[in-house]
């Protein structure tokens, strides 16, 4: 469950980046976040993951207060989340399932939760048999799969998105999508930010529209529409 | 932290200092030369102290009493001497007995025109504190009765000041190269940090623990730190070995060297608390400054 309630952020360069965004997130929801370039999607997502600390106003994530959190607890707040990028950020040295594995690892997973766990979540993003390969052995798509399949490996209660389908093309995009419907229907809360109109259109779902740090639409109907 | 995780961590910080290899000798050998001089510096003054140790136990100060005094007149000017607040013990030496001295074991014949009433009645006296002879050697010489004071100042306190310079010198130099070894060892954590930035960034994403981020980046520089140390006790070893053969051989006595043998104990200690220091505390300074975000 995410609540942000009158939250502004201004860089340390004056950049006023969020301007007052108010914004509900409840458990199990599928929710779009769209907005122009420079608008504030990504800062969203780094208060958000605590990378950055909101200038004022309020931010619940999972239970956690992120304006007054301590230090030692943002670890343990990660958890609850699985974050993804447009650039998947995987580890070139490794193969997939160490990729994953690793995730567990620096958690402090045992050995044979990690066996039992790797395998079923592989499955879960349909890649059962690429295990050993090298991240630079697959496509765009399958990387972000692998991207996934991190996010998903501690089973936190929410996936956060930002651009996930930037570097990919619209078929290899629309997948990826679907597989994070799957995951939503299986009960993860997921938050996609996208610039993609047409695939925004595509699904019938919640999409939250901002402009110069500013929520300007949020409903349910589904329409790439604040441009209206 | 789960203890299903410390072979994992310990693993991929033994893989680090196999991985940058160069970096890894050379933060070894600056650490190693570190302790070697230090340990060298520590072993100087060692010896030093103990040869003036021993040049102080004998300093002796000698009293003359004045020639005209009776030998029990003399006898009272020695509980005056003993009033003074530095000194331990007055010895009285009879005129017979300063003869015998003088005579020692030469031909009693040489000395024929010789008889104790040439000799003056003495005090041998020794120092609470040594350090301060010139003090008390001034405060004799007021004493009603004594005609001269006799001390062996000089040597006692050259090699005093020896000891001092080289005290501050080993400190000095010894700070120094502790500086510079814990430079090279936060870098070449740094290097490792840098070449897992990435990942660092991943793990911090996926919620780790600082603690478990930090832990094979302490562990590679505590065991460039152990190497360090026992690679420099045993390098110690043997050039003070090779050096204090040398001197024996030259059959001079200048001064004390004892065998290392003796001193493995604290001199395993130094080179332990050094090169644990330097490891332990070099690799934090590269880590804080990573772990901000
Ligand atoms: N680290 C930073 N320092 C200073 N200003 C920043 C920083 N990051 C972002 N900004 C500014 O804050 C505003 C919002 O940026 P943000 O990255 O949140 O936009 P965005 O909606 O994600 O854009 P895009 O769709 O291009 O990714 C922009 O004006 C940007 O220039
Ligand atoms: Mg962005």
């Amino acid at each position: 469950m995410i609540d942000l309630i009158n939250v502004t952020k201004t860089y340390e360069t004056g950049t006023h980046a969020l301007n007052g965004i108010d914004m509900h997130i409840d458990d199990g929801e599928f929710v779009f976040l769209v907005g122009q370039s420079g608008s504030g999607k990504s800062t969203i997502i780094k208060l958000l993951t605590a990378e950055l600390k909101p200038t004022s106003g309020s931010i619940l994530v999972n239970g956690y207060k992120l304006e007054s959190i301590r230090r030692s607890s943002v670890p343990y707040m990660r958890r609850t989340l699985g974050v993804i990028f447009q650039d998947f950020r995987l580890i070139e040295n490794k193969t997939v399932y160490e990729n994953v594995a690793f995730a567990m690892r620096v958690i402090g997973a045992s050995n044979k939760e990690i066996k039992k766990r790797v395998p079923y979540v592989l499955e879960l993003v349909g890649l059962e048999n690429k295990g050993r390969r090298l991240p630079n052995e697959l496509s765009g798509g399958e990387q972000q799969r692998v991207a996934i399949a991190r996010a998903l490996i501690n089973n936190p209660t929410m996936i956060i998105a930002d651009e996930p389908t930037g570097n990919l093309d619209p078929a290899r995009s629309f997948e990826i999508m679907l597989l994070l419907e799957k995951i939503n229907a299986l009960g993860t809360t997921v938050m996609v930010v996208t610039h993609e109109k047409g695939l925004v259109d595509r699904f019938t779902k919640r999409v939250v529209a901002i402009d110069e740090g500013r929520v300007i639409s949020d409903g349910m109907d589904g329409y790439y529409n604040y441009e209206a | 932290m789960k203890h299903n995780n410390f072979g994992y961590l310990l693993g991929e910080g033994f893989r680090a200092v196999f991985k940058h290899g160069f970096m890894s000798f050379a933060a070894i050998c600056i650490t190693v030369a570190c302790l070697v001089i230090i340990n060298s510096f520590s072993l100087i003054c060692y010896n030093l102290n103990l040869t003036v140790d021993d040049v102080q136990k004998e300093m002796r100060i000698v009293v003359c009493i004045d020639e005209n005094y009776t030998e029990a007149e003399s006898k009272s000017v020695g509980s005056d001497i003993n009033l003074l607040d530095n000194v331990e013990n007055a010895r009285f030496i009879s005129r017979e007995e300063a003869l015998e001295n003088f005579i020692g074991d030469s031909d009693a014949s040489l000395f024929d025109g010789l008889n104790a009433q040439s000799m003056r009645d003495q005090f041998e006296i020794t120092l609470v504190d040594n350090a301060k002879v010139e003090e008390t050697k001034a405060e004799l010489e007021k004493v009603v009765g004594v005609a001269d004071v006799y001390a062996d100042i000089e040597v006692g306190n050259a090699l005093a000041t020896i000891r001092t310079v080289l005290y501050i010198a080993s400190i000095a130099i010894a700070a120094v190269l502790l500086v510079v070894s814990l430079i090279i060892i936060s870098n070449t954590i740094r290097l490792a940090m840098m070449d897992r930035r990435e990942e660092i960034a991943i793990m911090k994403m996926v919620g780790a623990t600082n603690s478990f981020i930090r832990f094979p980046f302490f562990v590679e520089g505590f065991i460039l730190g152990v190497f360090g140390a026992v690679l420099s006790f045993f390098i110690e070893w043997g050039l003070y070995e090779v050096i204090r053969k040398a001197i024996l051989n030259t059959g001079l006595e200048v001064m004390k060297i004892v065998p290392f043998t003796e001193m493995l104990i604290p001199m395993a200690v130094i080179c332990a608390v050094a090169g644990l220091f330097i490891g332990i505390f070099g690799s934090l300074m590269s880590i804080r400054r990573f772990l901000k975000v």
